[in-house]
């Protein structure tokens, strides 16, 4: 009936945008590749080398202080990270975490300063929210295809999957969070003379720290979840061992990789939950 | 030779504010204006002058324009046309950068729900103006500590907001207001949010302080009785108009129109009135279940200085003040019933409000109404004053 309207070529557009873009960039993709891998494989192999009893340490004593000198937190992160280690699934651990790290710290790098802008303007904040929605809500593995095409295989292509899928929480959370600073707290502000830089630095985001935590955490939480679709693209880790024992049907190995992965999620988050306390 | 001149200061609120304006000035009224243009009219024309040393108070109900005029004053809004001379220099015509120098060295503002940063502590609170001014930090928690000294809290310089009562947190606004000396002082409803009896005391010690500043005050309430005590002139706002200014004797001989007058003796209402409709919630502790530290924990919350104390019928048993309950806590003392106090006021549901007036006047605590020796609410002072201002005659004003 709606023969009249041929069908639009949607995907052959954005086929020749992508590879316009992978053409026309690759003067920038082609050193983020090499410089920004070189450094992602030189962690995670740094990491490895470090001996597996000084980095469950380190954990250990790290959670007890966080979580307020309770031993829960620190008890179960020895536990866990023992597992893995028996499991021998250590160095995967590693990679996975850089894989993480990363991911994450570009994230809230670039998450926060595009949050603060949105909670300061309305017309920014009607063109990222659309933007945002798009990336969270669009299928991950769309996202691994032009960054195959940017960045070959490998982790690179993963941390930019990783990125995309993780970014929207933080930018989210700084936006709702400064602009829940009550208007009486940004008039003192103002009638005390401070200037907008002053009443961002020394009230705003002070008053949203624990709101902009909170997406922090989550942003983390998602870069963890996009570990295993990361694999499919090269990306090394305890993901590429739940994609092997999926592709070979072995149920165990899958198991104890994902088990990995659980174990890793639980100390991230108990950890990083500890950020978001709320202020005195 | 006046420190601040407001002339002709309009403030509409909404998207055709222009065409409003010149609505206003063919004389239609607010509501008319809000039928034909859809804006609403925040402040109109007003015309005033505040003399150095002066306590001037601006007065209405809530919706009168009355916060919306004070922020007109240091620009937090902008005004819609009009003039704001502080000395010589026109506020309206100035530049971000010319505005930011007279709110950081010739006024500053005391807010309702005291504006206080949570993170930080009282001085670090307190420093703030200066702060932001870029003053070194030896010399601003210098001059803090000597504002906070002077309002009384210089032992809790480093506690945080949340671990003072409102009446507390209160001074620590006071203090960052005046830790930089301005000329102008603002206060948006400073006392409002206090319980009636610390707000007396917070108003007696303003005028010592005032006493020795000689600051120029602009004082907003919604309080008559407030209004009265601490106000050199007072200025009445109705739908964002000042009706009338003078001192509080010629509010009182000479109301300007009938507005005023049935604003401050509104004596048929006061006939008609009983305790029941006057009256407020109660904030009670039960002394079968409850022991000095609950009690200590309600009143810290609602910043009270004494608290009624009923059984579990809601019989009423007495009250408590914040000195013996403090008290009888250091003392491992664990039943109220130790330190109950009876010589309460006390009223019946059907009361006239005229009654209550002789009863209340010396009241340490506010007056508890009863029914059938069962507490259904009590009275204090602030409401029964702003109950007889209220004349729309369709129920209390509820922030009163």
């Amino acid at each position: 009936m709606l023969d009249f309207i041929p069908s639009l070529p949607i995907a052959s557009w954005v086929d020749e945008a992508v590879k316009w873009v992978t053409n026309t960039f690759e003067f920038f993709f082609d050193p983020v590749k090499d410089n920004f891998g070189w450094l992602l494989d030189t962690t995670a192999e740094y990491l490895s080398m470090i001996p597996p009893v000084v980095i469950i340490l380190l954990v250990a004593v790290l959670a007890f202080f966080m979580s307020g000198k309770k031993f829960g937190l620190a008890v179960f992160s020895i536990i866990g990270l023992l597992f893995i280690e028996n499991q021998e699934l250590w160095s995967e651990l590693m990679y996975t975490f850089t894989l993480v790290l990363y991911s994450s710290l570009l994230a809230v790098v670039i998450g926060i300063p595009v949050g603060i802008l949105m909670s300061k303007s309305n017309t920014a904040e009607s063109i990222i929210k659309p933007v945002l929605d798009f990336m969270q809500t669009m299928p991950a593995f769309v996202y691994l295809i032009p960054a195959v095409a940017f960045f070959g295989i490998g982790m690179v292509p993963g941390v930019f999957a990783s990125f995309i899928f993780a970014t929207p929480p933080v930018v989210r959370f700084t936006n709702l969070g400064i602009r829940q600073v009550s208007t009486e707290l940004v008039e003192a502000s103002d009638a005390f003379g401070a200037t907008g830089q002053q009443k961002l630095f020394k009230v705003e985001l002070p008053m949203a720290k624990p709101t902009i935590m909170a997406g922090v955490n989550q942003t983390i939480m998602l870069s963890l979840s996009m570990v295993v679709i990361a694999s499919m693209i090269g990306a090394s880790g305890l993901g590429r061992n739940v994609l092997s024992a999926l592709q070979r049907a072995e149920a165990g190995a899958g198991f104890v990789a994902g088990f990995a992965i659980v174990i890793l999620a639980i100390i991230i988050d108990r950890l990083t939950q500890n950020l978001n306390k709320p202020n005195q | 030779m006046p420190v601040i001149e407001v002339d002709n200061l309009s403030k509409i609120f909404g998207k055709r504010s222009k065409e409003a304006l010149s609505l206003l000035d063919e004389g239609l009224s607010k509501e008319e204006i809000l039928k034909k243009t859809g804006c609403t009219v925040g402040v109109n024309r007003a015309k005033f002058q505040v003399e150095a040393g002066e306590v001037f108070v601006i007065m209405g109900l809530s919706g009168s324009g009355k916060s919306t005029l004070v922020r007109l004053l240091n620009r937090l809004i902008n005004p819609t046309a009009g003039d704001v001379y502080v000395h010589d220099d026109n506020l309206s015509t100035m530049n971000k950068e010319q505005l930011r120098r007279v709110r950081r060295e010739k006024m500053s503002m005391v807010f309702q729900k005291f504006g206080l940063f949570p993170f930080r502590t009282v001085l670090e609170n307190t420093v703030f103006g200066m702060e932001v001014q870029g003053m070194d930090k030896e010399e601003r928690e210098k001059k803090a500590t000597e504002a906070l000294e002077l309002v009384g809290l210089g032992s809790f310089i480093h506690q945080y907001p949340s671990q003072l009562s409102g009446g507390m947190q209160q001074r620590v606004g006071l203090a960052r207001a005046l830790a930089n000396d301005p000329e102008i002082l603002l206060m948006d409803e400073a006392f409002s949010a206090l319980d009636p009896l610390i707000r007396k005391d917070m108003q007696d010690e303003l005028m010592d302080l005032q006493e020795k500043m000689q600051k120029t005050i602009i004082f907003i309430t919604h309080d008559l009785d407030e209004a009265l005590r601490i106000g050199d002139r007072i200025a009445l706002m109705k739908d964002g108009s000042i009706v009338q200014i003078g001192t509080p004797e010629e509010i009182l001989m000479n109301p300007a129109n009938d507005y005023v007058e049935k604003f401050v003796e509104d004596v048929d209402r006061s006939k008609v009135l009983t305790a029941e409709n006057i009256m407020m919630r109660p904030e009670t502790v039960d002394f079968d279940k409850h022991g000095p530290r609950v009690a200590l924990e309600r009143m810290r919350e609602q910043g009270l200085s004494s608290i009624y104390v009923i059984d579990r019928t809601r019989q009423l048993k007495g009250y408590v003040n914040a000195d013996d309950v403090l008290e009888a806590r250091n003392n491992q003392v664990t039943s109220l019933k130790e330190i109950i106090k009876n010589d309460m006021p006390t009223v019946e549901k059907e009361t006239p409000v005229q009654e209550i007036f002789d009863i209340i006047h010396d009241s340490p605590v506010p007056v508890a109404v009863t029914e059938e020796g069962k507490l259904r609410g009590i009275i204090v002072r602030g409401t029964l004053i702003a109950a007889l201002a209220n004349v729309n005659g369709n129920g209390v004003e509820d922030n009163a």
